[in-house]
């Protein structure tokens, strides 16, 4: 179990409970937490469900996988610490997560 | 809508390739007959597919042996495995031409795909998309009040080519007045000699070559100038493909993969909108009571519409795909427009509904590595033109049958005869 806060464009924080084994994007999107797309269901496909990890967090979340990280090169506005929610599992050390979720996806 | 008029296939056509659909072999079926498109009658044969053989295997058809892919999921497994399924040497059912075969980034595997691909894509960026926005409505609102009211006209012509156009050579900062030119060549591109569009291959290709010395000049222009947000300056400025003119068939091969992509697509989505509403009159009046369901309608007029048919890929090595045996060098023809029909993800499939929950699900910009570059723009053209649209009229009527093309590619329309109604 992990609580995890979503940090939309406008600034507003979306504070989420998470079971563990799900992924971060399905804990948005049960949550309904505006901004996330996640148009592949979680395939690592489409790269819509983009966020950008926390500084305070990455270490914990670590980097992309290489195929994420193919995906994530489609995108011309990715940061150093974008990842792809989908392919984030839930556990209990990423209990107090922050992630922000940027303006558009992609 | 008259009665007279069939804006699909019409009853009888459709129950003939019913019964031809079901009562042939299956191994007969050979799905990527262009005139099936033509005519509207493909539905039958995906459906069979899907049902029966969604892994199809077809020995023989003008486009050599190949199978056809035809469900959601395996479709979504092919379009994901690039490293079994390749792009190239095309990704079209038909093979290229040996001597003339242009090479572009959709074309390409990794990691060549990948470092050609991120050079443009900044010119359809979010970002960029919203700087570009306010242009575009006023475009969008230019064009739609010079409609004529009342009267018939052609609304490929006057509304979805016009707006495309306009949008591409925005993109590409092309010379406004020759804009008309980029229709052309998109055009030419996907041409056969079935067409109508050009009378042989040799004219074809004096054509292509026409747009590759306009765009060179165009290159020179700009590789002169300071980089600029163009595609065309980005192309002549990036790394991975400032040296791309001296490699004028590969040069050639990427710009018409632009000006297709940014053309043909959004052009007959915009033309299968206006077709689906009249199909679903209740739709539009669900429509006007609420414009707020506009942006999850486009993603369902894409979804309903398939502007591109298929995508190929071509098996790199032996794979096993839905239970059937795939040897290295096989055609594998992933079919979106089936997919995009499949009732076990989408219930009834066939029926256009705007506020459809996982409309955003469809299948027709593709998955993975390849996934359409330029979705956003697609969508926000969609999105301006409806909206400017509902402010506008209070009706949009198909006064004619539509002219289809005679593609299992590009799935769209040469002609839609309309009559609109001021709001």
């Amino acid at each position: 179990m992990a609580k995890i806060t979503f940090i939309t464009h406008d600034g507003q924080p979306h504070v989420v409970e998470a079971a563990n084994g799900t992924s971060v994007m399905n804990a948005a999107i049960d949550n309904l937490v505006p901004g996330i797309d996640a148009d592949c269901g979680g395939e690592c496909s489409c790269a819509t469900c983009h966020v950008v990890v926390d500084d305070a967090w990455w270490d914990k979340v670590g980097g992309p996988s290489d195929r994420e990280e193919s995906m994530l090169d489609l995108n011309p506005e990715r940061e150093p610490h974008s990842r792809l929610s989908c392919q984030i599992p839930v556990r209990d050390e990423l209990d107090g997560l922050v992630v922000n979720v940027p303006e558009f996806q992609m | 809508m008259s009665e007279a008029i069939a804006l699909t296939a019409d009853q009888d056509s459709l129950a003939r390739a019913r019964e031809e659909a079901y009562g042939a072999p299956l191994e007969a079926l050979d799905v990527a007959r262009p005139e099936l498109f033509e005519q509207d009658v493909m539905w039958p044969y995906f459906e069979r597919l899907r049902a029966e053989a969604p892994v199809h295997y077809c020995a023989e058809s003008v486009f050599g042996p190949y199978w056809s892919v035809t469900t959601y999921d395996l479709i979504k497994e092919v379009d994901t495995s690039h490293e079994i399924f390749s792009s190239e040497p095309t990704i079209v059912i038909d093979d290229p031409d040996e001597d003339f075969d242009l090479p572009m980034f959709i074309a390409m595997d990794p990691p060549k795909h990948d470092e050609q691909r991120k050079v443009v894509s900044p010119v359809v960026g979010p970002r960029n998309l919203a700087a570009l926005e306010p242009v575009i409505r006023q475009r969008v609102q230019t064009i739609l009040d010079s409609l004529p009211v009342g009267e018939t006209f052609d609304w490929v012509d006057r509304v979805s080519i016009e707006l495309t156009t306009q949008m591409l050579a925005t993109l590409f900062d092309f010379p406004w007045e020759e804009r008309r030119k980029l229709t052309r060549w998109s055009d030419v591109t996907t041409a056969n000699e079935e067409s109508g569009i050009v009378e042989s291959e040799e004219q074809r290709r004096a054509e292509l070559y026409e747009c590759l010395e306009y765009f060179t000049g165009l290159w020179h222009d700009r590789a002169g100038k300071a980089p600029g947000n163009d595609l065309i300056s980005l192309l002549a400025h990036g790394e991975a493909t400032r040296d791309l003119v001296n490699r004028p068939m590969e040069f050639l091969g990427n710009l018409v993969l632009l000006i297709v992509g940014g053309n043909d697509t959004t052009r007959n989505s915009l033309s299968g909108g206006v077709l689906a509403l009249n199909l679903f009159p209740d739709q539009f009046t669900r429509l006007k009571a609420d414009p707020g369901v506009i942006p999850n309608m486009v993603s369902e007029i894409i979804r309903w519409q398939t502007p591109l048919a298929h995508m190929r890929r071509t098996a790199k090595q032996d794979a096993v795909l839905g239970g059937q045996q795939i040897r290295a060098g096989d055609k594998v023809v992933m079919w979106y427009v089936s997919g995009n029909r499949d009732e076990s993800m989408f219930r009834n499939a066939d029926d256009f509904v705007i506020d459809r929950e996982n409309a955003r699900k469809h299948i027709a910009f593709g998955f993975g590595l390849h996934r359409c570059m330029g979705n956003r723009v697609a969508e926000m053209q969609l999105r301006i033109a409806w909206e400017e649209i509902l402010k506008r009229f209070s009706h949009i009527e198909v006064v004619g049958e539509p002219v289809r093309v005679r593609s299992g590619f590009v799935k769209g329309y040469l002609e839609l005869p309309v009559r609109v109604t001021a709001a």
